[in-house]
């Protein structure tokens, strides 16, 4: 892909990423940033194509899996922590 | 449609479910919603890709990879203690900074081994510059990130002592580091080819670990919520360059959005503190206790349960200030049963909460959450001080720093300017304290000496659970 295009991507993403998040209240400080922590675990597509791509047991495979492990860790750690903490923000009354 | 721009087409798909996801986080009420859209994006990006490339040979691979991470997730998830969720975020800020310094790691190892002959036949032998620079970057933010974040989680969890260290020539030190990962950086990135780049590489990858030790190091437990903010805009920034190296644009946005959202938060932890994000990292602040703290009127005068009770039980309104000590004595279940009660007992019943409160943004939200405080009890300093000198009494549960009056009338205060929640013009305040010693940041705190404060001495759960007695009996 075009290296112009990707960083025509990321400059409107950092934007978007601005205006979207100077909204977000500070109670909920902590859920967006366990949840985007979870996000931030999108580097799984990376090592998949590392541990994929490269033939078995060469180092760049190895790194891969290494890297795979970690960003599931981060991926699905962070996105059930994140359930977990909002399942408990509640309104008067409600359950 | 060939099959690239499909896996393309769907990429975009996850990519929108992320911005959403992190769009409906913006209210309480959508916000779960959101999470779980925003998972669903992965998911779509994790089996696309699995779809797209089908050499299936490390399949083996792949299913072990994801489970074991998934299996460590789900229960790091599910254990995890909501007072120690600041150490848990800087864990995953950590492995997600690895993670994107190994994707880098393992596209330019794979041209060193095509290079000697080791991957046989494939014919990539060499990396451009553009790939080579974006490789340097996810190994140098990925590098930091994830000393950086072990570090701080060492710091958090108590593994480390909290202060901040400072030893001489510390600056000067991390600056010859930087400089080494400059350098080392720019000469790799200018001849990716030649012989002497694979000792290049390593040697950045060494110094960028150094790096994120040696820069949180200095830094003191009270700004953690400010460092792993940054932590976290780190990790996303790492997945980020990760993308431009493997030229994905998937990476490129969810790194950027997380890049984005933890700059905002530590810039919001910052102006909670009337710091800079320099500041923060450079001034060592909290490393030399500060002797008197200026002028000291009057002493610290206690109160007994009973006493505080009486107060209390003719209190028509009635503001709770979490800190950080509220987390560490697990009281938070305590307080919402006296808070009930005193609701009960005809109070309004507030819980103001400062931006910095805790270790890490929205921290004490989280708790009380967890003790069923319903969210629209919470207010942020802004709505409560106005309305200040009209409450009877605030109690003030292991909060120090952000209740501290110097910040307002003491220049030579190290934290002169800093937004506080005035709890010194309520009619009375409680101060619920261990001991009589200075707080985590090592200011004495002027609020205690105040004409209308009144010390509560004992760990906090015990003291709340006996005022709750009181009331019951």
């Amino acid at each position: 892909m075009d290296i112009i295009l990707l960083l025509f991507i990321f400059t409107l993403a950092a934007f978007l990423g601005f205006e979207l998040i100077a909204k977000v209240p500070s109670q909920l400080h902590t859920p967006l940033m366990s949840g985007s922590n979870a996000i931030s675990g999108i580097t799984i597509v990376g090592a998949i194509l590392a541990t994929m791509l490269n033939p078995q047991g060469t180092t760049a495979m190895i790194l891969g899996f290494a890297a795979l492990v970690l960003a599931t860790i981060n991926v699905v750690g962070g996105y059930l922590v994140t359930d977990r903490m909002l399942a408990m923000f509640k309104k008067k009354g409600g359950k | 449609m060939e099959m690239s721009g499909l896996i393309n087409f769907f990429y975009i798909v996850s990519a929108i479910l992320f911005v959403l996801g992190i769009k409906m986080l913006g209210s309480a009420t959508t916000a779960r919603r959101g999470n779980r859209l925003s998972s669903v994006g992965m998911l779509i990006a994790v089996v696309v890709t699995l779809i797209d490339k089908q050499v299936f040979d490390s399949w083996i691979w792949i299913v072990a990879g994801i489970g074991a991470g998934a299996v460590i997730g789900f229960f790091a998830a599910k254990l995890v203690k909501m007072t120690s969720m600041p150490e848990m975020v800087a864990l995953f800020n950590g492995f997600g900074g690895l993670a994107s310094m190994f994707v880098g790691w393992a596209e330019y190892q794979k041209v060193v081994d095509a290079k000697s002959g080791i991957m046989g036949n494939l014919s990539i032998a060499s990396i451009d510059h553009f790939t080579a620079s974006v490789i340097f970057l996810a190994v140098f933010i990925g590098g930091i990130t994830f000393t950086g974040s072990m570090y701080a989680w060492g710091k958090l969890s108590g593994k480390i002592s909290g202060t901040a260290k400072i030893f001489t020539g510390q600056k000067a030190f991390n600056m010859i580091i930087v400089l080494g990962i400059l350098i080392t950086g720019i000469l790799y990135a200018s001849a990716p080819g030649a012989d002497n780049a694979y000792g290049l590489f390593l040697a950045f990858v060494v110094l960028s670990l150094l790096l994120g030790i040696f820069g949180v190091m200095p830094i003191g437990g009270g700004d953690m919520p400010v460092v792993i903010s940054l932590l976290n805009s780190c990790s996303g920034l790492a997945a980020c360059a990760a993308g431009f190296v493997i030229q994905n644009n998937v990476l490129i946005v969810a790194g950027c959005l997380v890049g984005a959202s933890g700059l905002i938060l530590s810039i919001i932890m910052c102006k909670a503190m009337n710091r800079t994000i320099p500041n923060v990292l450079f001034s060592g602040f909290g490393a030399t206790a500060q002797k008197s703290g200026g002028k000291q009127e009057g002493e610290m005068k206690p109160m007994s349960n009973e006493d505080a009770y009486y107060v209390l039980e003719a209190a028509s309104s009635v503001v709770f200030v979490p800190g950080y000590g509220m987390a560490v004595a697990q009281a938070q279940h305590a307080v919402k049963e006296l808070g009930e009660i005193l609701e009960a007992n005809g109070a309004e019943v507030r819980y103001a909460i400062h931006p910095v409160a805790g270790r890490m943004p929205g921290h004490m939200n989280v708790l009380l959450a967890e003790a069923d405080v319903p969210y629209e009890q919470l207010s942020e300093m802004d709505d409560v001080n106005p309305i200040m000198s009209t409450i009877d009494v605030a109690i003030v549960i292991g909060a120090n720093d952000v209740v501290n009056p110097a910040a307002e009338d003491d220049p030579s205060s190290p934290i002169y300017g800093m937004p506080i929640i005035k709890v010194f013009e309520a009619k009375t305040v409680f101060a619920l304290k261990r001991g009589q010693g200075a707080g985590f940041s090592g200011l004495v705190n002027q609020l205690f000496f105040r004409e209308n404060t009144r010390m509560l001495y004992g760990d906090a759960k015990a003291t709340v659970t006996g005022l709750v007695g009181q009331f019951k009996s």
